[in-house]
C-alpha cells in the first residue's frame, strides 16, 4: 500500500483540542452539575474560537496544511488530522456562528435561578458543544470511516434539536430527519466498504494515489454522494429539511441551517475533488448541477408560498443550497491549472460561508421577531419595525446575502458563480442563478414589506427583547455584508495543503 | 461454482434491498426503524466479505473491517434507540407508531 506520509506539524496539537475541548465541556455539564450547563459552555464557546482563529493563523502563516498523526500511528492503520485552508475557514466560521447563538440563547436557554434543574437547557447546551465537535472531526478528518462515525455523531446532536419542545409536529419532524439521514448514512457506508474492499485502505490522500477509474470505484462513489446528498437536503431529497428547521426553536435551526447542512456538503466536495480519479464524470457533475437548479427554482417558489416566517426560511435554505451544486461542472469545464484556482470553487466555497452567517442571522432575527410579537404569521407581521427594529434590519441585511445583491458575500459568490458559468458557457446555470435571485428578492421583501408597515391600533409587544441579543444577530449580519468586499478572484487561503492530480 | 464469498455477497444484497424496500415504501415509523436496521445488517455483511477476501492488503480474514463493523454495530444500535425513544415520546404526545408521518410541514403552530 502506498500511502502519503503524514507528520504532525508544530500546532498539531491544536487539532486534537478543537474536536475536544467541546466534549470536555459536555463531560464537565455531565460531571459538576447540570444547573452550570450554560456556565460551562460560556467558557468553551470563546475559547473554541480563539482555536479556530488560531489554527486558522498557523494555516495561512505558514501556507501549508496544519496536520496531527494521531498516537503517531501512520494511516492506512492509523488516522490522520488535517486542518487546510478550507477546513481553518469553516472552522472558524462555524465558531463564529456558534458564539453568536450561545448569545442569542441566553434568552431562551437559560437556567432559572429560583426553580429545579431544567430539561431543555442543559440538553440545549450539551448537544450544541457535542455538534461543534462533531463539525470540526468532519472539518479535520482524513480516514473515510471516521468521517462516517463523526456524521452519525453530528446527526445525533442534530435530532433532538428539533424536537426540544416535546411538540408531536416537531418530533414527527425529527423522525422523519432521523431517518432521511440514516438512510443517508448506509449509503455512504456501502460506498465505504466497498472502497475498502477495492484499495485496502479509506485514507484520502491514500486513495487519491491509489483510485483507479473503474466501475467499483464510481459505484461506491455514487452510493456515498447520494447518502451524503439525502443529509445536506438536495432537491429530492429535502423533504425532511422544511419542517424539521422550521419546528425547532430559532437558535437551534440556525445551527441546523446554518452548519449541520454544510458538513455533508464539505464530504462531497473532499470525495469530489481530493479523491476520485480526476477528471470527475462528466455527466454526473451535469446531474448534480440539474438537481441544484431544480432545488433553487422549487424551493425558491416554495418559500414564496409560505404563511410562516421559518418555513419561509428554512426553504430557503434549500434553495440556497442549491447554489452549492452548481459549481461541479463549472469546476471542470474552467481551464484552470487546478480546481481550487478556479472562479466557480471560490465562488462555490464563497456561497457557503456567506449562506452559513446569513441564514444564521436570518433565522435568529425571525426568532426575535416572533418572540417580540408572540407568532410568525408573515402577513400579520406589520409593526416588527417599531417592536425590533435592530431584528428586521439584521433580517434585511442578510437577505442582501440571499438575493445576491451588493455589497454581501451572497453577491460576491453568486457573482463568481455567474461568471464561471458565462465562461464555461453553461447558459442554464446563468440563468438559474438570476431566476433564484429574483425569486429570493420577492419572498425576502415581502417579509420586509409587511415588517415595516405601520402596526395596527391594537397592538401589543408580548416580551420585550435586550438589546444585546438584537447586537448579536446584527453583527452576524454584518459578518456576511463584510465578506462581500472580499476581492473577486481565487483565494489562496482556500487552496493552501490541497495536494493531489491537477 | 458459486464461492462462499459470492454466496454472502447475494445475501448482502438481499438485505440491503428488503431493508431499502421497506424503509422507503412503508408508511409507518416503527416499521422504517426495523427495515433500517436490515438495511444496516446488510452494510455490515458487506464489510465481512471485504474482510474475507482480505481487500487489497491480499492476506485472508483482513481483521481491519471487522473492526468497523463493531463500531458501525454499536453507531446503528444508537441510531435504533434515538429512533425509539422518539418513538416513546411520539406516542406520549399523542401520535402513534403505526401512523404515516405527515408528509407536508405543518402550518398550525399556536402562537
Amino acid at each position: 500500500m502506498t500511502s502519503a506520509a503524514y507528520a504532525t506539524t508544530e500546532g498539531g496539537a491544536l487539532l486534537v483540542i478543537a474536536i475536544m475541548l467541546p466534549v470536555i465541556g459536555m463531560l464537565a455539564i455531565l460531571a459538576l452539575g447540570l444547573r452550570r450547563a450554560e456556565r460551562i459552555a460560556y467558557l468553551v464557546l470563546p475559547a473554541g474560537l480563539l482555536i479556530a482563529l488560531a489554527i486558522a493563523a498557523d494555516v495561512a502563516r505558514s501556507g501549508e496544511a496544519v496536520t496531527y498523526v494521531l498516537g503517531g500511528w501512520q494511516p492506512p492503520l492509523g488516522m490522520a488530522l488535517r486542518a487546510d485552508g478550507l477546513s481553518a475557514t469553516l472552522m472558524v466560521m462555524t465558531a463564529l456562528v456558534l458564539c453568536t447563538v450561545g448569545l442569542f440563547a441566553s434568552g431562551t436557554f437559560r437556567t432559572q435561578p429560583d426553580r429545579a434543574e431544567a430539561r431543555s437547557p442543559m440538553v440545549f447546551w450539551t448537544l450544541i458543544l457535542g455538534l461543534w465537535s462533531a463539525l470540526n472531526t468532519v472539518f479535520l478528518g482524513q480516514d473515510l470511516f471516521n468521517l462516517f462515525v463523526a456524521l452519525e455523531l453530528l446527526t445525533f446532536s442534530a435530532v433532538p434539536l428539533v424536537c426540544l419542545d416535546g411538540r408531536r409536529e416537531t418530533l414527527q419532524a425529527a423522525l422523519r430527519y432521523l431517518l432521511f439521514a440514516l438512510i443517508g448514512s448506509v449509503f455512504y457506508l456501502m460506498g465505504v466498504a466497498l472502497l475498502y474492499g477495492a484499495y485496502g485502505t479509506l485514507d484520502l490522500a491514500g486513495l487519491r494515489v491509489l483510485a483507479r477509474d473503474d466501475l467499483a470505484t464510481a459505484v461506491a462513489l455514487g452510493l456515498m454522494i447520494v447518502g451524503l446528498m439525502a443529509k445536506a437536503a438536495l432537491f429530492p431529497l429535502h423533504l425532511w429539511l422544511p419542517p424539521a428547521h422550521a419546528g425547532a426553536p430559532a437558535a437551534a435551526s440556525a445551527v441546523l441551517s446554518a452548519l449541520v447542512v454544510k458538513a455533508p456538503f464539505f464530504l462531497i466536495l473532499r470525495l469530489w475533488f481530493d479523491m476520485a480519479p480526476q477528471p470527475g464524470n462528466a455527466m454526473a457533475a451535469q446531474m448534480l448541477a440539474w438537481l441544484g437548479i431544480t432545488s433553487i427554482i422549487f424551493c425558491s417558489v416554495m418559500a414564496l408560498r409560505q404563511a410562516r416566517l421559518k418555513l419561509m426560511i428554512a426553504y430557503s435554505t434549500v434553495a440556497q443550497i442549491g447554489y452549492l451544486f452548481l459549481m461541479f461542472p463549472l469546476v471542470m469545464a474552467s481551464d484552470a491549472p487546478t480546481a481550487w484556482q478556479s472562479v466557480g470553487w471560490t465562488g462555490g466555497v464563497l456561497q457557503l460561508v456567506s449562506h452559513a452567517l446569513a441564514k444564521a442571522s436570518m433565522f435568529l432575527a425571525a426568532g426575535l421577531i416572533a418572540e417580540a410579537l408572540g407568532h410568525d404569521r408573515i402577513d400579520n407581521l406589520n409593526g416588527a419595525v417599531k417592536a425590533v427594529p435592530i431584528s428586521v434590519a439584521a433580517f434585511g441585511l442578510a437577505g442582501l446575502s440571499l438575493m445576491g445583491l451588493p455589497p454581501s458575500g451572497g453577491f460576491v459568490a453568486k457573482l463568481m458563480l455567474l461568471t464561471a458559468a458565462t465562461e464555461t458557457a453553461n447558459w442554464l446555470i446563468a440563468a438559474a442563478i438570476l431566476v433564484g435571485g429574483i425569486l429570493a428578492a420577492s419572498y425576502v421583501f415581502r417579509v420586509l414589506g409587511r415588517a415595516m408597515a405601520s402596526p395596527d391600533s391594537d397592538f401589543v409587544l408580548k416580551v420585550p427583547i435586550p438589546l444585546y441579543r438584537e447586537l448579536a444577530v446584527l453583527g452576524l449580519a454584518i459578518c456576511a455584508v463584510l465578506l462581500g468586499f472580499v476581492p473577486l478572484q481565487p483565494f489562496a487561503f482556500l487552496g493552501i495543503g490541497r495536494v493531489g492530480l491537477p | 461454482m458459486m464461492s462462499t464469498v459470492t454466496l454472502y455477497g447475494f445475501c448482502a444484497a438481499g438485505l440491503v434491498a428488503i431493508g431499502l424496500y421497506g424503509l422507503v415504501l412503508h408508511p409507518t415509523p416503527l416499521r422504517k426503524v426495523i427495515a433500517f436496521n436490515l438495511l444496516g445488517s446488510g452494510t455490515f455483511l458487506l464489510f465481512g466479505i471485504a474482510a474475507r477476501r482480505g481487500a487489497a492488503a491480499g492476506f485472508l480474514a483482513d481483521p481491519v473491517p471487522q473492526a468497523m463493523v463493531i463500531t458501525g454495530i454499536v453507531v446503528a444500535f444508537a441510531a435504533t434507540a434515538l429512533a425509539v425513544a422518539l418513538l416513546l415520546r411520539l406516542v406520549e404526545a399523542g401520535g402513534s407508531t403505526l401512523e404515516p408521518i405527515p408528509s407536508e410541514p405543518q402550518d398550525d403552530r399556536p402562537s
